[in-house]
């Protein structure tokens, strides 16, 4: 122990100088060339930060394509799941109830055509994509709501499918966000 | 006509998922091993001091490291003193991260303001940290500062350090010869942190923090949102921390959620590099075993054995994920992707499962999606990996577990024939034995008994405990057996449900994680010095032969046997009634 004690502590020394100081600056120095530069990085329209890249946000406007249910309401300062259990009465209550908003705004739609992902929450309370089942049964909703062909806006969906990883690896989605922007300047 | 179509479209579509998600997650561990071999016999070469290509930059960190703690690295240590240096570093560590923890909100380094934790708190994450587990009782975002954040990067690094030290000195035992001296601790120490951690981290972090994860100082963004409402953005210096978080099989986020924030795991493509880290290096000490040992077919009678569980554990989980929820399917609705509660869009059920499977077998304890809200026999795959802990394990760690497992498959097979158990040319005798049974024992010990007591003070004062489980029934059983098990794995991750910030909680099992870490080092560690200082005897026609397949069937059998007989009973009260109760 007494031969020990006092390596010990000065090699602790020098790895916390290391490991939090110079390990730190190696990737902070590099980061500040990426998109971003290592803060974040936002999505602007018409002039202002709308949001981030990155983050899903709330959308529950009917003109809008709704995310994926949240419980932490979209909030990115304390992000987080349900963390409910897959027999969980409550909760298995919950999701008929989102079930059935959805079919009171969704005139028309049949339940077999609801994706799960719409009435289930994310495990970050901020996920960014719907899946593309998710955004085709919006569709109709979405284009009445603004009056647009259903035509239209479906073809604005099939823009903004983005394709597993090389085309191989993963699976398909549509980024919320930057659907719900171009949509605003679909006519 | 128009149904049949449709329906026909769905299919169609959803079998296009299946192929490409069941594609990312094969591609993953086809290039997972690819890397690990040429990185095994690196490690290798690291350990035995043979040229390697990156010794030009960091010979010289080396000597800096060295010279400024006053260390000699050629000082040859026995086991006993090579565990002496290691508990006493870690109790340096354990004072520190005290002091640190309980301080942050005065101490430099927080923009966000966040509170210094109370003792409880500080034991439990301090404990956590120290002992590689990264248990999380608290929230990544309002629970620490900056210093803090980095300061936990830190004995991320250090701790998982610790292990490969710890596991390089049972690689050394395990030679052909018969000598007191395993190498240098402080050595292996600093070569595990500078030389296969620090160029991994740097590579990982990069990718990171290039794909979008934040890695500043700056504090919270805020920005209001198409809808009009005002969002606050945590931020901060994540990138440099979620690299070593994986490397290390350490798993303690950045975030509250882990690797299932965007910002903590932004695409597939990162969460491709992250799952990979998890695994790699405890692949990879396997081949440097068979590199340091030179034996080659032994190495890979361990990586068969630990990927045929693995194996085991993966197409259970995935394939109940990506078959969904059949409460959610009774309620009419259709479930393309499979079960998504809890589950990020970007990465689907087969790379979330896959995940959780890679996370748990290893000790990392990082997760892209909630543990807590995957279906039963899922969940089940989790506690599994944890309870035998083995199946490539924590990095240096796994293999001292393993190491205790063939310890036990030599003896039995030496009394099945009726001979004298031998291993590597070394007698097992009854003192190796009793280490190894009691090492093997206290794993399941410590998580049955620390259920057990939660299990009795919540029956017997369900209103005083309301707040402990989050999901009622089997489920809530499998919160607290999950959260004893992940605590004894030093794994942490958890069924995130449990409200696990109390006194509770926070003593239980940083108790549990600290007698968890130590006991299972200095056990392997002690018999391999045991073993090292005995004669070594030849292979003869007679002796047992351990790199066979007989032998990895034999190793497996007691696996199977020490975890499913010690927490077949649990495993029925959680997921398996859980899954029963469903139809």
């Amino acid at each position: 122990m007494k031969q020990n004690i006092l390596p010990a502590i000065r090699l602790t020394i020098v790895c916390m100088v290391f490991f939090m100081g110079v390990y730190t600056l190696i990737i902070w120095l590099p980061a500040q060339a990426a998109p971003g530069k290592g803060k974040g990085e936002t999505v602007m329209a018409n002039n202002r930060i709308v949001g981030w890249k990155l983050l899903g946000q709330k959308f529950t406007d009917d003109q809008y394509f709704w995310s994926r249910p949240s419980v932490v309401d979209y909030h990115a300062d304390g992000s987080g799941g349900s963390n409910k259990g897959p027999t969980n009465p409550d909760y298995l209550k919950q999701v008929q109830d989102r079930i059935d908003t959805f079919l009171v705004h969704n005139p028309g739609i049949q339940k077999t055509d609801i994706p799960s992902d719409l009435v289930t929450a994310s495990g970050a309370g901020l996920d960014p994509h719907i899946s593309v089942q998710g955004a085709y049964v919006q569709v109709k909703r979405v284009a009445s709501a603004r009056s647009i062909s259903e035509a239209k806006v479906k073809a604005l969906v099939d823009q903004h499918i983005e394709k597993p990883l090389l085309g191989l690896f993963g699976t398909e989605r549509v980024n919320v966000l930057q659907l719900n922007i171009d949509l605003e300047s679909l006519k | 006509m128009l149904c049949i179509d449709k329906a026909r479209k769905i299919l169609n579509q959803s079998q296009v998922i299946m192929t490409t998600e069941i594609a990312g997650i094969i591609f993953m561990y086809v290039l997972t091993v690819a890397l690990a071999i040429p990185l095994g016999r690196y490690i290798g070469r690291v350990y035995e001091g043979d040229k390697t290509w990156l010794d030009k930059i960091l010979h010289p960190l080396d000597k800096i490291f060295f010279k400024l703690s006053g260390i000699n690295p050629a000082k040859e240590m026995n086991w006993k003193q090579h565990l002496m240096a290691l508990l006493t570093i870690n109790l340096v560590w354990f004072i520190l991260s005290m002091l640190i923890l309980m301080n942050m909100s005065w101490l430099p380094l927080n923009p966000d303001g966040n509170p210094s934790m109370p003792a409880d708190l500080a034991f439990n994450t301090t404990v956590s940290f120290v002992s590689n587990t990264n248990l999380q009782h608290y929230s990544g975002e309002t629970g620490v500062s900056y210093l803090g954040q980095l300061t936990l990067m830190l004995f991320q690094f250090i701790s998982a350090a610790t292990g490969m030290a710890a596991c390089v000195a049972v690689f050394m035992a395990m030679k052909e010869r018969t000598t007191e001296n395993l190498g240098n601790f402080y050595n292996f120490f600093v070569k595990s942190c500078t030389r296969i951690l620090l160029p991994l981290a740097i590579v990982v972090a990069l990718i990171l923090a290039f794909n979008g994860t934040p890695m500043n100082f700056e504090g919270k963004a805020q920005y209001i949102s198409m809808q009009g409402d005002t969002v606050h953005v945590s931020r901060g210096p994540a990138a440099a921390m979620i690299a070593i978080k994986q490397l290390g099989t350490n798993g303690g986020g950045y975030y509250g959620p882990n690797s299932a924030h965007p910002l903590e795991n932004p695409n597939y493509l990162t969460n491709i590099v992250e799952n990979i880290s998890i695994i790699l290096i405890p692949i990879a000490m396997v081949f440097a075993l068979g590199y340091i040992i030179k034996r080659r077919r032994f190495a890979w009678m361990v990586f068969g054995v630990m990927t045929l569980g693995f194996f085991l554990l993966l197409f259970n989980a995935v394939y109940n994920e990506m078959h969904g929820n059949p409460m959610i399917g009774q309620m009419g609705i259709s479930q393309p992707l499979g079960s998504m509660e809890g589950k990020e869009v970007r990465f689907g059920p087969a790379a979330s499962a896959y995940w959780e499977v890679t996370t748990t077998v290893t000790s990392n304890g990082s997760v892209n999606a909630m543990h807590d809200s995957f279906t039963p026999l899922a969940g089940m795959s989790a506690l599994l990996g944890m309870m035998v802990n083995s199946f490539y394990g924590g990095v240096g760690v796994g293999y001292l577990n393993f190491y205790i497992f063939i310890i036990i498959a030599v003896f039995i097979s030496g009394l099945m024939v009726g001979r004298t158990p031998e291993f590597l040319g070394k007698k097992i005798e009854a003192k190796e034995m009793k280490i190894a049974a009691l090492i093997a024992l206290l794993h399941p010990l410590l998580i049955l008994a620390g259920t057990a007591l939660a299990s009795y003070l919540f029956a017997h004062n369900p209103s005083a405990y309301a707040d402990w489980l989050n999901n009622p029934g089997n489920h809530g059983f499998s919160e607290m057996l999950y959260e004893f098990t992940s605590s004894s794995a030093n794994n942490g991750s958890g069924f995130e449900g449990l409200g696990d910030n109390t006194p509770f909680w926070n003593i239980a099992c940083g108790t549990v994680m600290l007698l968890a870490r130590f006991l299972p080092i200095i056990g392997p560690v002690a018999i391999a010095g045991i073993l090292a200082k005995k004669k070594y005897i030849p292979e003869s026609a007679g002796t047992l032969k351990t790199d066979t397949n007989t032998f990895g069937v034999m190793v497996f059998a007691v696996i199977f046997i020490v975890a499913a007989l010690s927490f077949f009973p649990a495993l029925t009260l959680g997921p398996i009634a859980e899954f029963f109760g469903m139809k």
